[in-house]
C-alpha cells in the first residue's frame, strides 16, 4: 500500500475551519443515535409496547370485573378504570424501554470505550450530555406521543357502547395521552443522566427499574403517616400524576407532578454533568 | 508540540506518572518508550484531557487540550483501549467524530481510503480484526488533519504489511512537519521509526534522547580480538578516541576502531588473529538493561530472589 499525501500540511500558520460548535455536538448526538441497531430496536419496543397493552386492554374490558389484568401501578389500579387509563396500560412497561434507551444512549459508551472517543472530540463534556438529552427526549416525545393516541384509537372500537368510552376530542383526554409522552420522553432523559452518573448500562438499568418501580412499593414499608405525604413526590408517582385523567385525592396534579417529576430528572441530569467534568473519563 | 511539565498522576497512593517532562517537536517521530505498566497510556490520556493530571501540567500547541476551538485539529489520537461501539460502522464512526467539527464527509472519505478500510466501512466494527481496528484507530487520528498525531502501541495487531504501512505513513507525517508521538514498549521497532525517544519507567523519566545516540551508546560494545602477539598489536592500534582493555593475555577488547580496520592493521603487520568479533549489544538488550530495575511486573527469575524496586 502506499501512502498518499495527506494534504493540506500544516504550515506556520494553520487556519481551519473546523470548530467544534454546541449545534455541531448535536448533529453528531443526532447521527449517534440513529446509527445504532440498538437504538431503533428499544425505541420500537417501547411504542410496541404502549400501542400493544393499550389496546388489549381495551378489547379486554369487562365492566363487572374488579380489577383489569393490567400492571400493577397507574392505569390498572382498582375499577375506576376510563378509557384513557385503559390505553395507557402499557405506559409502565414503555417506560422501562425508553428508560433502557436512554441508559444505553449515555453508559454505552462507557461500557464500549467509545467515551474516550467522545470526549476527545468535545473535551469540554458538557454539550455531549445536554445534546443526549436533547437528542432522545424530542425523539421519545414525538413517538410515544404518538404510541399514544394510536392505543388510545385503536381502543375506542373495543369499548363501543361501554359506560367508559370516550372520544378524543372528551375533555382532558388530549391532555392525558400528551402527558403520557411527555412522561415517556422525561424517563429517556432520566436515563439518559442515570446512565452518565453511573457509567455502567446494567447497574444503570437496575438503578432505573428500582426508582420507577420497586421504590414505591419498598416505601410501603415507612409508617402510614409518612407514606401518605411521601409517596405523590416519589418519581413514578408524580409521574403518573402527568398522565392520569382524573385528578385523585391521593396524588398530585398534573401540572405539579410534571413539574416534580422534572425536578427528579434535573437533579439527577446535574449529579451526571457534575460526576461528568469532575472525574476522569 | 506537546510539552508536559512536572506531570504527575496519582491513584490513591500509588503513583504512576511521577514528575514527568519532556516535549515532543514537529517534524520528528518522537517514540514513547517503556515497560507495560509504565505510565504511558495515562500520560497520553492526561494529553488530551481524559484523566486530569494530579500535579503539574501538559500542553498542546501551547494551549492545554480542553482550550481548543478545534481540539482534532490540533491533535490526533488512537488510544491504546479500544474506543469505537461495535454497533457502529466504520463510516458511522467517523462520521460521529466529523459532525462534532463539521469536518466534511469528503475528509471522511479520505481517511478511510488512506487507511484502507474502503471494503469495509460499512461493516459493524465489532466484526473488525485487531488489525482493522487499529487501522480504523489511526484514521480517526488524522481526521481532523491535526498538526500532532499521537499513537499508543499503533502497530499493535498489524500484520507485517501493515507495521510497514504505519512506519511509512507516520515518517511523512513528520516529514510534512507534523509532530508524531507513538508509544511502544518495543524499542527495536521504534528505533526504526523514531528520531526521538522518552523513555520512562514507572511513571518516571529515564532517558530523553536521540535514536542516534542510544545506538551509539548501546553498540558501544567494542570488538573482541584474540592474537598470540596482543601487547604488539595493542601498539598497534593505539590512536585517538581508541580505547583498548585486555581480559586475557591473548585477548583484546577495541572500542573506536571496526572490525575491518583492525583486520586490515593485523594482515599490514602480519599478526596472526584467531578471533575478530563485534561485541553488539543490541537495542533492545540496552532498553532492557535501562528499564530493569523498573519494570512494574517482572518475571521471577528463576534461582535469584525478585529484585527489590
Amino acid at each position: 500500500m502506499t501512502v498518499t499525501s495527506l494534504a493540506p500540511a500544516p504550515s506556520s500558520a494553520r487556519t481551519t475551519k473546523y470548530k467544534v460548535t454546541g449545534l455541531r455536538v448535536l448533529r453528531s448526538e443526532w447521527a449517534k443515535f440513529w446509527s445504532l441497531r440498538s437504538s431503533w430496536i428499544t425505541l420500537g419496543v417501547a411504542v410496541f409496547l404502549l400501542v400493544l397493552f393499550g389496546a388489549v386492554a381495551a378489547y379486554t374490558y369487562s365492566p363487572d370485573a374488579v380489577a383489569t389484568g393490567g400492571p400493577p401501578g397507574p392505569g390498572g389500579s382498582g375499577g375506576d378504570s376510563d378509557a384513557v387509563s385503559l390505553a395507557l396500560t402499557g405506559v409502565t412497561f414503555a417506560s422501562l424501554a425508553i428508560g433502557v434507551l436512554g441508559v444505553l444512549a449515555s453508559a454505552g459508551e462507557y461500557t464500549t470505550g467509545m467515551i474516550r472517543s467522545t470526549l476527545t472530540a468535545v473535551p469540554r463534556r458538557l454539550p455531549v450530555l445536554w445534546s443526549k438529552a436533547a437528542v432522545i427526549g424530542p425523539i421519545a416525545l414525538v413517538l410515544t406521543t404518538i404510541g399514544a393516541l394510536a392505543a388510545f384509537q385503536l381502543g375506542t372500537p373495543g369499548l363501543d357502547g361501554e359506560k367508559i368510552s370516550l372520544a378524543l376530542s372528551d375533555d382532558g383526554v388530549l391532555r392525558s395521552l400528551a402527558g403520557a409522552g411527555v412522561y415517556l420522553a422525561l424517563v429517556a432523559v432520566f436515563g439518559v443522566a442515570l446512565g452518565a452518573l453511573i457509567r455502567s448500562s446494567a447497574g444503570a438499568i437496575a438503578a432505573l427499574v428500582g426508582v420507577l418501580l420497586i421504590l414505591p412499593g419498598l416505601a410501603s414499608l415507612l409508617p402510614d403517616s409518612w407514606y401518605d405525604t411521601l409517596s405523590p413526590y416519589f418519581p413514578s408517582n408524580a409521574g403518573s400524576a402527568v398522565y392520569a385523567l382524573h385528578e385523585s385525592s391521593d396524588a398530585l396534579s398534573p401540572g405539579v407532578g410534571l413539574a416534580v417529576f422534572a425536578g427528579w430528572v434535573a437533579l439527577t441530569l446535574a449529579g451526571a454533568a457534575f460526576r461528568l467534568v469532575k472525574t476522569d473519563a | 508540540m506537546i510539552e508536559a511539565r512536572e506531570l504527575t498522576k496519582r491513584y490513591g497512593d500509588k503513583t504512576v506518572v511521577d514528575n514527568l517532562s519532556f516535549t515532543v517537536k514537529p517534524g520528528e517521530v518522537t517514540g514513547f518508550l517503556g515497560p507495560n505498566g509504565a505510565g504511558k497510556s495515562t500520560t497520553m490520556r492526561m494529553i488530551v484531557g481524559l484523566d486530569s493530571p494530579t500535579r503539574g501540567s501538559v500542553t498542546v500547541g501551547g494551549r492545554s487540550y480542553a482550550q481548543h476551538a478545534a481540539p482534532l485539529h490540533e491533535i490526533g489520537t488512537l488510544l491504546e483501549a479500544k474506543s469505537v461501539h461495535p454497533g457502529r460502522s466504520a463510516f458511522n464512526h467517523l462520521m460521529a467524530l466529523a459532525y462534532t467539527h463539521g469536518i466534511p464527509r469528503r475528509r471522511v472519505d479520505e481517511v478511510i481510503e488512506l487507511a484502507g478500510l474502503s471494503s469495509v466501512a460499512g461493516k459493524r466494527v465489532g466484526a473488525f480484526s485487531l488489525g482493522m481496528g487499529q487501522r480504523l484507530g489511526i484514521a480517526s487520528a488524522l481526521l481532523g488533519d491535526p498538526a500532532i498525531v499521537m499513537l499508543d502501541e499503533p502497530v499493535n495487531g498489524l500484520d507485517p504489511e501493515g507495521v510497514l504501512w504505519v512506519r511509512n505513513l507516520l515518517r511523512s507525517l513528520a516529514d510534512e512537519g507534523r509532530a508524531v508521538m507513538l508509544s511502544s514498549h518495543l524499542m527495536s521497532e521504534t528505533a526504526l521509526i523514531a528520531d526521538h525517544l522518552v523513555i520512562i519507567g514507572r511513571g518516571r523519566l529515564l532517558a530523553d534522547t536521540t535514536v542516534d545516540d542510544f545506538t551509539r551508546e548501546a553498540g558501544g560494545g567494542g570488538v573482541k580480538v584474540a592474537t598470540a602477539e596482543a601487547m604488539r598489536l595493542r601498539s598497534l592500534l593505539a590512536g585517538p578516541d581508541v580505547t583498548i582493555s585486555s581480559t586475557s593475555a591473548e585477548e583484546l577488547l577495541v572500542s573506536g576502531r571496526d572490525t575491518r580496520e583492525i583486520g586490515a592493521i593485523a594482515a599490514q603487520h602480519g599478526v596472526a588473529l584467531y578471533e575478530l568479533t563485534p561485541q553488539a549489544v543490541s537495542l533492545e538488550t540496552a532498553f532492557m538493561e535501562l528499564t530493569r530495575d523498573v519494570v512494574e511486573y517482572q518475571s521471577a527469575p528463576a534461582d535469584t530472589e525478585r529484585k527489590a524496586a
